[in-house]
């Protein structure tokens, strides 16, 4: 199976740098943005499969940037990352639209079966 | 100013207690004292005010009562001083009309003798005593004609007084009378004296128109305490008088004192202005203080009621008043400690909220790094130490896991999410909760039974608050049930203004020390992956949210949920 194309999205670089190389190195072809702005334009100029999204970012915030994807694709899948562990942000996320959602620190096997099943559900 | 300052030093002295003073015994002692105050300041007045009214009462009841009787012993005495006047008048008359040859010729003497007992009632006799003392004339029933006086202490009185009136003494008719003697005036006769004789049957009559009760006594001593008239209870004419009077008092004299009868009495002792006597009038006191002591009944009767009135009052104040306080102090309590309860989850959340957050981030990096680091050596590291890196990172990661779970748990419980209301359907929010934990629950086969309500009323509340207070519940159950457990819900609609979720496992259950303790922040049964957060933060959203938190739990034989939730938390902005 073909691994599907990933926009991750995180204010913080070292956190998704690092997670990217690490979903490289398991095939999946990752880009990054860490900002709002930088997410909405990759998604317009390259649509990706799926992206990962983390809500607590300076400027857009991440529910704005889903509502935005959602705007233009109403079927591209977003996985929601939250830094501030609450079940009820993630669940508000998942009203508007979000595939799912995980908690920061991330356990990248659930991370992957989560966009796996997200891929699959498209 | 200083008054009032005391005033309040006093009353707050009297009712201070001790700082954090919290034993019942508190309630009792304000209460004796209340009593005892208010009994004070209420009984105190009271018999003051009965003291000064019933001495107030008696004396001048007594004056009342007692003054007529100086009244009526000093009109008696008038009657006995106008009698023996007059009869003093009819002799001195006779003396001073008649020349001494017509008192002398015994034929004329007794003509006038006569005209006087007919005219004026009394006399006995009537004779001519000459200046050696011997009556040469007599006119009366006795043969008493050139008896000598001369030795007699009267005889030498008139002759020094010019007039004579005697004391009662008995004749020898053995019958009291006085006699009366007045020195003659006209010419020649110097030393003569005319001598009348007159019974006391008047004093008598004078004695019985005062109209005296059956109790009292009247009548009539002369100075030596001698009895001039008969008595009712004290003994006939000439005797001695039991009564000392008072000696040289010339006026109204009254005394109180008791009778050879054992009587308290009250006697008046009216002196002759001119004579010495005195007219005695007794009265016992029973008689005179009838109508006191009647009075004084009443006023004792109504000083009882009041003073039982008052204690029941006081009692009845003071039981509400202590009842009250007691609640007032309870409510107090009961708010200071929900107070303190909530304000030690906000500290402790707000805490907690800085330190999970800056940890947060840094721990998701650690985590990536971590993870790479394992990535590398497990996906291109040959080198013979691979077992060993893949161990390290493995252990950092466990750790970053179990880190993980702290500041998530610490982020939830700090979380100050404003709350939006909105009408939701429990009995949904329940299903999609469970939805949540589908996997845990199929996974270890446990046994979900559904007993919803069907026609619940939706309620106006938070839905993501809702999720996280049936989340943890759920989380506990299916932490405490073994693998193929049972946890039940049911969901009711408990009155108009809340509904009822219970959620209940048949697991391990907890003791009656635990259940103390499990709303307490940090306190964990779940050695080593419980935070001790999940509890309290259900517990206080379900406050928040209006409602009510219970739990059951019996060991070994499960636990059971019960939350409470208003259909319309209207005071929701006092809680937030």
């Amino acid at each position: 199976m073909r691994k599907p194309r990933i926009l991750l999205v995180d204010d913080e670089e070292e956190f998704v740098k690092t997670l990217a190389e690490r979903l490289q190195l398991r095939d999946f072809d990752v880009r990054i943005a860490t900002d709002g702005e930088g997410a909405l334009d990759i998604v317009e100029a390259d649509p990706p499969q799926l992206v990962v999204l983390d809500m607590i970012m300076p400027g857009m915030g991440g529910l704005e940037v889903l509502k935005q994807i959602k705007a233009m694709n109403r079927r591209m899948p977003v996985i929601l990352l939250t830094g501030h562990g609450s079940t009820a942000e993630g669940i508000e996320g998942m009203r508007l639209g979000a595939f799912d959602y995980l908690m920061k620190p991330i356990n990248i096997d659930d991370l992957i079966k989560k966009m796996e099943a997200a891929a699959g559900s498209k | 100013m200083a008054v009032f300052n005391w005033h309040q030093r006093f009353i707050k002295s009297f009712f201070r207690f001790e700082e954090g003073d919290a034993s019942p015994d508190r309630y009792i002692i304000f209460r004796r004292k209340f009593i005892i105050l208010m009994i004070l300041v209420t009984l105190v007045p009271l018999s003051l005010m009965a003291i000064i009214n019933y001495h107030q009462y008696r004396t001048s009841l007594k004056n009342e009562i007692i003054d007529p009787m100086g009244v009526l012993s000093n009109k008696t005495k008038h009657s006995f001083e106008l009698f023996l006047e007059e009869k003093l008048s009819n002799v001195r008359f006779i003396a001073s009309a008649y020349p001494l040859k017509d008192l002398a010729d015994e034929k004329t003497l007794s003509r006038i003798f006569r005209v006087l007992k007919k005219e004026f009632e009394g006399f006995v006799d009537l004779g001519l005593i000459d200046c050696d003392g011997v009556q040469v004339t007599y006119a009366g029933p006795y043969a008493l004609r050139g008896k000598d006086y001369s030795q007699q202490g009267w005889f030498h009185e008139v002759l020094v007084r010019g007039v004579y009136i005697s004391d009662v003494f008995m004749g020898y008719r053995k019958f009291p009378h006085i006699a009366i003697a007045v020195q003659l005036m006209a010419e020649g006769c110097d030393g003569w004296v005319l001598r009348a004789t007159i019974g006391t049957e008047k004093f008598d009559n004078l004695i019985a128109s005062m109209g005296l009760d059956p109790e009292s006594d009247a009548f009539l001593i002369n100075d030596n305490g001698i009895f001039q008239t008969n008595t009712k209870f004290y003994g006939k004419v000439l005797e001695k008088c039991p009564f000392a009077p008072p000696r040289g008092n010339y006026g109204t004299y009254i005394a109180e004192e008791i009778d050879p009868m054992g009587r308290e009495v009250v006697s008046v002792y009216t002196h002759f202005n001119q004579l010495s006597y005195a007219i005695v009038l007794i009265k016992p006191r029973s008689v005179i203080l009838k109508n006191w002591f009647t009075l004084q009944g009443e006023m004792i009767l109504i000083f009882s009621a009041s003073v039982v009135l008052i204690f029941l009052v006081v009692f009845k104040l003071a039981d509400v008043l202590v009842k009250n306080m007691r609640e007032a102090d309870e409510k107090r309590e009961l708010a200071y400690r929900e107070l303190e309860h909530s304000q030690k989850l906000s500290s402790i959340g707000r805490l907690a909220a800085g330190v999970a957050h800056e940890i947060n981030n840094p721990l998701a990096i650690i985590n990536e790094k971590a993870g790479l680091l394992k990535d590398l050596v497990e996906y291109q590291d040959q080198s013979q130490n691979k077992a060993k890196f893949l161990d390290l990172s493995g252990s950092i990661l466990n750790s970053v896991e179990r880190c993980k779970t702290i500041t998530h748990r610490l982020l939830g419980f700090a979380r100050r999410m404003e709350v939006q209301f909105e009408i939701l359907n429990v009995n949904t929010i329940i299903l999609e909760t469970l939805g949540f934990l589908e996997q845990e629950y199929l996974y270890r086969n446990i046994d979900i039974r559904l007993q919803l309500a069907e026609n619940l009323p939706q309620i106006s509340s938070d839905l993501g608050q809702l999720q996280q207070v049936f989340l943890n519940i759920l989380s506990n159950a299916f932490a405490a049930v073994e693998d193929g457990g049972k946890v039940s819900i049911i969901s009711w609609d408990e009155n108009p203004d809340m509904i009822g979720v219970t959620i209940q496992d048949n697991g391990c259950g907890m003791s009656e020390e635990t259940l103390k303790h499990i709303f307490e922040p940090f306190f964990t049964t779940k050695k080593g992956y419980g935070t001790g957060l999940g509890l309290p933060i259900t517990y206080g959203i379900v406050k928040k949210m209006g409602g009510d938190f219970k739990v059951e739990s019996k060991l070994a034989e499960g636990t059971k949920f019960t939350v409470l939730l208003a259909k319309n938390p209207k005071d929701i902005g006092d809680k937030l």
